[in-house]
C-alpha cells in the first residue's frame, strides 16, 4: 500500500527582491551598472525638469483672470485660452450661431465613433457618412429650414481646420486609387502621366502648392469667374494627399499575387470587373494601416494653410496672441493647440495599431 | 477544305485597339484641360500687365535679407538672393539632417532599451512629437525665444560662454588660430585614410579571415590626428566670447532666433520619426540572427557590426532617405516664421515683381531635384543592398 508523505514542506514564498515593486525595479530599471546609472540619472533629470512643470502649469496658474492681472502671476496664465475659447475654436462665426458649427463638429465625432467598430462597416455606413457630410454642410453653411446663411469666408477656427482635413481625405482617396491603378497600367501613356504626377507632386513641399492654389489659380481661371480662397486651399489639399495616397494603395497593389489576377481572369472577368470584385478590396484592405497615417498627416498638414491666411485653429489662436491684451501668453496657447491636435493624432494612431493588430490577427490562425 | 477566315473583330472589341483609342482620348482631354488653362493664364497676364520670363532675376532686388552666407546686399539682382535663399535653405537641412540622424538614433536605441525608464520616456518623446503638427512646433520654439527669453542687457547666461536673450543664441567659439586650418587638413587626412584602412581591412578578411578593428583605429585616426597637431602647434586655447556692445552681441558666433527655433522644430519632429524607423530597423532582424552570431562565438561588438547592423541598415535606409527629404521638404515652413530660406525669399520676390508663375515654379524645380536627386540615390543603394535570394 503507498504510504502518503505525511510531512508538508512549508510553503515558501518567493524572496522578497525577486517579486512585488522591489523585483520589478531589480528587473526593469537596476539590472546592471549601465543601466542603474541611467535610471539614476534619468530620475534626477525628471526631478529637475517635471515638479517646476506642474508647479507652472497648476499650482501657481491662474484660469480666469484679464490679462492685466496675469501680468503679475509667476505660473501660466491658462486665462489667455478660457477668455477666447470660443474664439480660438470657432473664429468669426457668428457668435450667437456658434452652436451649429459645434454640433457639426459633434456630429463628426459621433460618425467616427460609430465608424470605428469594424461590425459597422457595410455598405449603409456609407450612406450614413453621406447624409452625416450633407447635414454638417447645412449646419455650417445655414440658409434653409429657418437656419441664418453663413458665409464660407466666415468659417474658421477649430470647424475649418476638421473640415479641411476630412472632405480632402474624402476627395482625395478615390483620386488616389485611381491614380494607383493608373500607375500599375500596362497603358504607356496612362501610367507616364500618373508616375509623372505623383512623383512631382511627393517631390514639393505642400506649401508651394499651397502658394499655387493663393496666388496662380486665379490665373488659370476665366476672366470674372472667382473660386472661394478656403475651395481652393481645400484643392490644394486634395491633389497633395492623393498623390500619397496613391503610392500607399500601389503597395497594396503589389502585394497581390499573381494568382489573384490570373484566377480572374481565367473566370472571364473584365479589367473593371477584376479590380472592383477581386484586387481593390483585398488591397485596399491590407493598406487602411498606412491610409490611416496618411489621414494623420492630412490632419497635421492642414495647419499649414495659415501661412495663405486661412483662418483655422492655429491663425485664430495668433490672432488672439497679437491682441496686446494677452501678448507673450503664446506658450499656454500654444499648448493649448498642440494638445486639441495630440488629441486627435493620438486617437487615430492608437486606432490603427489595434486595427493592425486585429487584421493581421485574422491572418496568422 | 478551305479554312474559314475568321470574323473581322470590330475594333471596339479588340483589346489593343481599343486600349489605343482610350490613351488618345485621355491625351485629348488632358490636352484640352492643358490648353484651356494655358490660355486663360495668358489671357489674364496680358489683362493685368504682368511680365513673363526671367529677366527678373537680373534686376535690383531691393530687399535686405537677414542672414546670408555669400555677400550680399538690397543693391544685388533677384538671382543672387534666391540664391542667399537657396543656400540657407541647404544650410539648415544640412545641419538640421546631421543633429536629427544622431538624436534619432540615439532615442530608436533608448527605446528599445531594457531599462522600463528610459524606453517610456523615449515612447512619450516620439508619441508627442510626432502628433504635434511642426508648424506649430515651430510657432512655438519661436514664440519661447520671443516672448519668453529676456533682451540682451537681462539676457540669460547659464554656462560661462553661452548667451540667451531674444536676440537669439550667442556662444564662445575658438579664437581664430592657423592652427585650427591644419587641424581640418588633418581631419581630412585623417578621414580618407580610414576609407582605405577599411577597404584593405575587408579584402584582407574575406581572404584570410582575420578580422581588423576597423572602427577603433579608424576613430583614433580621427581624433588623435588634429589632436597631435594642435598638440604641435603651441595648444591655442584663447576663446572668442561674445560682449554685449549696443543692443547686439559681438563676438562668438550668433545664432538668429529664426535659425535656432526652424533647426529646434524639424530636428525634434524628423528625429521622432527617425527614432521609429530605427527602432523598427533593428526589431526587423530575427532573434535567430543574433543568436546563431552568439553560437559560433563572435563578441558582442563583432555580433552587432557583422550581423545585426548590416541587415538593419538595408530596412532603415529607405525610410531613413524619405525623412531626410521630409526634413528638407518642411524647411521650407521657414517662412511662417521668418527665416530667409529658398520659399520666403521667392515669396519676397513674386510680390514685388509680381511673377508669380516663375516664382512658384523656382521653389518646385528646387525641390524637384532634390527629391529627385535622393531618389536616384536610394535607386541605385537598393540595387547595390537587395537581397540576393538563391
Amino acid at each position: 500500500m503507498a504510504v502518503t508523505a505525511e510531512t508538508h514542506t512549508q510553503e515558501m514564498k518567493p524572496p522578497v527582491t525577486h517579486v512585488g515593486v522591489i523585483g520589478w525595479m531589480k528587473a526593469n530599471l537596476f539590472n546592471g551598472v549601465f543601466n542603474s546609472i541611467l535610471s539614476i540619472a534619468t530620475l534626477y533629470l525628471l526631478w529637475k525638469v517635471v515638479p517646476p512643470f506642474i508647479k507652472w502649469a497648476f499650482i501657481d496658474s491662474v484660469w480666469h483672470t484679464t490679462g492685466k492681472a496675469c501680468r503679475h502671476v509667476t505660473g501660466a496664465c491658462w486665462s489667455v485660452v478660457w477668455e477666447n475659447i470660443r474664439f480660438i475654436l470657432f473664429g468669426f462665426y457668428p457668435f450667437d450661431s456658434q452652436w451649429r458649427p459645434l454640433l457639426a463638429m459633434l456630429l463628426l465625432f459621433g460618425l467616427l465613433f460609430y465608424s470605428q467598430n469594424r461590425k459597422h462597416w457595410k455598405k449603409r455606413l456609407v450612406y450614413v457618412w453621406i447624409a452625416g457630410l450633407f447635414v454638417m454642410g447645412l449646419l455650417m453653411k445655414g440658409g434653409l429650414f429657418g437656419l441664418s446663411a453663413v458665409e464660407s469666408t466666415k468659417w474658421s477656427g477649430l470647424p475649418l481646420t476638421l473640415l479641411l482635413s476630412v472632405f480632402g481625405l474624402t476627395a482625395a482617396y478615390p483620386l488616389g486609387v485611381i491614380l494607383a491603378l493608373g500607375r500599375r497600367s500596362k497603358l504607356p501613356f496612362i501610367k507616364w502621366l500618373c508616375v509623372a504626377y505623383i512623383e512631382m507632386i511627393r517631390g514639393v513641399p505642400l506649401i508651394s502648392l499651397l502658394f499655387m492654389s493663393a496666388i496662380i489659380f486665379p490665373l488659370f481661371l476665366p476672366e470674372g469667374v472667382t473660386i472661394n480662397k478656403i475651395l481652393r486651399a481645400q484643392i490644394a489639399i486634395i491633389l497633395f494627399t492623393a498623390a500619397y495616397i496613391a503610392e500607399v494603395v500601389r503597395g497594396g497593389l503589389q502585394a497581390m499575387s499573381r494568382g489573384q489576377y490570373e484566377a480572374a481572369e481565367s473566370m472571364g472577368l473584365n479589367y473593371y470587373q477584376t479590380m472592383r470584385l477581386i484586387i481593390l478590396p483585398q488591397a485596399l484592405k491590407i493598406v487602411i494601416p498606412p491610409t490611416v497615417s496618411i489621414l494623420i498627416s492630412a490632419f497635421k498638414d492642414t495647419s499649414l494653410v495659415v501661412i495663405i491666411a486661412l483662418w483655422d485653429l492655429l491663425k485664430t489662436t495668433q490672432s488672439v496672441l497679437a491682441n496686446p491684451e494677452w501678448m507673450g501668453f503664446s506658450p499656454e496657447a500654444y499648448i493649448f493647440v498642440a494638445l486639441l491636435y495630440f488629441g486627435g493624432c493620438f486617437s487615430m494612431s492608437s486606432y490603427s495599431r489595434k486595427l493592425e493588430r486585429e487584421l493581421s490577427a485574422g491572418e496568422q490562425r | 477544305m478551305q479554312k474559314k477566315q475568321p470574323e473581322k473583330i470590330p475594333f471596339w472589341l479588340d483589346p489593343k485597339k481599343r486600349a489605343i483609342l482610350f490613351q488618345i482620348v485621355v491625351l485629348g482631354i488632358v490636352g484640352l484641360i492643358g490648353y484651356y488653362l494655358v490660355s486663360n493664364t495668358i489671357f489674364n497676364l496680358r489683362s493685368q500687365s504682368i511680365a513673363t520670363g526671367f529677366g527678373f532675376l537680373h534686376k535690383e532686388s531691393s530687399f535686405e535679407i537677414g542672414e546670408s552666407l555669400i555677400p550680399y546686399s538690397a543693391a544685388s539682382s533677384y538671382g543672387r538672393a534666391l540664391l542667399v535663399g537657396a543656400l540657407n535653405t541647404l544650410e539648415v537641412s544640412f545641419i538640421g539632417i546631421i543633429i536629427t540622424l544622431i538624436l534619432g538614433t540615439f532615442i530608436g536605441i533608448a527605446r528599445l532599451s531594457t531599462n522600463w525608464l528610459v524606453s517610456r520616456l523615449s515612447g512619450i518623446f516620439i508619441e508627442f512629437m510626432q502628433d504635434i503638427p511642426v508648424l506649430l512646433q515651430l510657432f512655438f520654439w519661436y514664440a519661447i525665444f520671443y516672448d519668453s527669453l529676456p533682451s540682451p542687457r537681462q539676457a540669460l547666461s547659464p554656462i560661462e560662454g553661452l548667451i540667451l536673450s531674444n536676440r537669439g543664441i550667442a556662444f564662445a567659439i575658438p579664437e581664430a588660430h592657423p592652427a585650427h586650418k591644419y587641424m581640418l587638413l588633418f581631419f581630412f587626412v585623417a578621414c580618407i585614410l580610414t576609407y582605405f584602412i577599411r577597404k584593405w581591412a575587408r579584402r584582407r578578411q574575406e581572404q584570410t579571415g582575420k578580422y581588423f578593428p576597423t572602427f577603433r583605429v579608424g576613430l583614433g585616426l580621427i581624433i588623435g590626428f588634429p589632436l597631435i597637431v594642435w598638440l604641435l602647434l603651441g595648444t591655442p586655447t584663447k576663446m572668442d566670447v561674445p560682449k554685449l556692445v549696443g543692443f547686439n552681441f559681438k563676438g562668438g558666433l550668433t545664432l538668429s532666433p529664426e535659425f535656432v527655433a526652424l533647426l529646434l522644430g524639424l530636428v525634434l519632429y524628423t528625429s521622432a520619426f527617425v527614432a521609429e524607423v530605427v527602432r523598427a530597423g533593428i526589431q526587423s532582424v530575427s532573434r535567430g540572427q543574433r543568436e546563431a552570431a552568439m553560437a559560433i562565438g563572435l563578441r558582442p561588438s563583432l555580433v552587432l557590426n557583422l550581423v545585426i547592423l548590416p541587415q538593419a541598415l538595408r530596412v532603415i535606409i529607405p525610410p531613413l532617405t524619405s525623412q531626410m527629404l521630409n526634413l528638407t521638404k518642411n524647411s521650407s515652413l521657414a517662412v511662417a516664421i521668418g527665416f530667409p530660406d529658398f520659399v520666403s525669399v521667392a515669396n519676397t520676390t513674386i510680390n514685388q515683381t509680381g511673377q508669380s508663375i516663375e516664382g512658384i515654379a523656382l521653389i518646385m524645380a528646387l525641390y524637384l531635384i532634390f527629391s529627385l536627386s535622393t531618389s536616384a540615390f536610394m535607386n541605385w543603394y537598393n540595387k547595390r543592398a537587395a537581397l540576393v535570394e538563391r
